[in-house]
């Protein structure tokens, strides 16, 4: 259980400084890392507080503490793959409407240069 | 192109993508069928000489900077049809299927019925086209889906022989399907409370080019589209319950 939690406490460690170098690096946004250090701080903690993993453990009245926090891993990013799908269909829906709205200027620019010459 | 002049102008849209093998023949028989009409090419980045190809045919070009697919391709004609003050838009596809002497057919019922939008319903016709079995199949069940939420029978719900009026172009320019727009467009109308009819068309084989439903796409298309329709059967908007003003605008 012990290594399974300092395990969780690397990788944790690892997301957080990856996240963190990005947003410095302006490979990400910050708005957009948000979710991803919260969800690397959240495993962090519970990895190293073993009452809290052990209180929600109770909570969720699951047998077992390594359980407890895989189910709370995969809750996390399946949130954060939720948020991202969201924001990926937006962008998407932005990104056609840009492409329609430039083709429609190329077109009517297109058109009064004809126009004119 | 020029902003048409007078009320009923109509504008055929062509959405093309790799069509150079067809293009040339289906803008030219547009002209022939219907002198003076403007015909827009709206290519989806293309890599091969559909632009040029659909240019010399006559047709004005609308380019998109990138792939689209058919919807945002379709859309993108709609927009330009509805921001230059056109009434009634056609669709007729790149690849040569459908007839440009149906046309006039379908400009006629939309002027007629003052429905939002006329479908090009295929009918197998001897020693010509005829559907293949497994899309009859697809038309079939579609069909059965759809008539409950239409409220009437639509016999060839996935036809791209479409032509629309002014109301629906309204619509349709704000919200229109990406992919496969063809059933949802229907969905899409049917919560305005818009109507539609169908006029059966002739329909040839593609003079070039290939379905793009092959292999496991089938598959993928019936549950894309079953999902498009129950979202949009789902989806709630205020401005869905009111009935369409006269204008529609």
């Amino acid at each position: 259980m012990d290594r399974l939690l300092n395990v969780t406490t690397g990788v944790s460690l690892i997301l957080l400084l990856l996240v963190l170098f990005s947003v410095r690096r302006a490979h990400i946004r910050v708005e957009y890392s948000v979710t991803w250090l919260l969800a690397a701080l959240a495993m962090l903690i519970l990895s190293r507080m073993r009452p809290a993993l052990d209180a929600f453990r109770h909570l969720l009245g699951l047998p077992d503490t390594p359980l407890a926090l895989f189910l709370f891993a995969g809750t996390m990013f399946l949130v954060v793959f939720f948020r991202f799908s969201v924001i990926i269909s937006h962008l998407r829906d932005d990104n056609v409407a840009l492409a329609q709205r430039l083709a429609i200027l190329e077109h009517r620019l297109y058109g009064l240069e004809n126009h004119e010459g | 192109m020029k902003p048409p002049v007078g009320p009923g102008a109509l504008l055929v849209i062509v959405p093309a993508f790799n069509e150079e093998g067809a293009i040339g023949q289906v803008v030219g028989s547009v002209r022939r069928e219907l002198p003076g009409v403007p015909v827009l090419v709206i290519d989806d980045c293309s890599t091969d000489n559909t632009i040029a190809l659909a240019r010399s045919a006559g047709a004005e070009i609308l380019p998109l900077p990138h792939h689209l697919g058919l919807g945002g391709c379709v859309q993108a004609g709609y927009k330009l049809a509805y921001e230059m003050g056109f009434e009634y838009v056609i669709r007729v596809d790149g690849d040569g299927q459908h007839d440009a002497r149906d046309i006039p057919r379908i400009l006629d019922r939309l002027q007629q019925t003052g429905c939002e939008m006329v479908i090009g319903a295929r009918v197998n016709s001897a020693g010509g086209w005829r559907t293949r079995r497994i899309r009859g199949l697809g038309i079939w069940f579609f069909r059965l889906v759809l008539r409950p939420i239409l409220g009437k029978d639509v016999h060839d719900p996935t036809s791209g022989f479409v032509g629309v009026n002014r109301r629906a172009l309204a619509v349709f320019r704000g919200s229109f399907p990406l992919e496969y727009p063809e059933i949802e467009a229907l969905v899409v109308l049917q919560r305005r409370r818009f109507r539609f009819e169908e006029v059966p068309v002739k329909m040839r084989e593609r003079v070039a080019g290939k379905s793009t439903l092959n292999g496991m796409k089938p598959l993928y298309y019936i549950v894309h589209v079953l999902l498009g329709v129950l979202v949009n059967v789902l989806r709630y908007e205020r401005r869905f319950h009111k009935p369409p003003s006269p204008k529609g605008e």
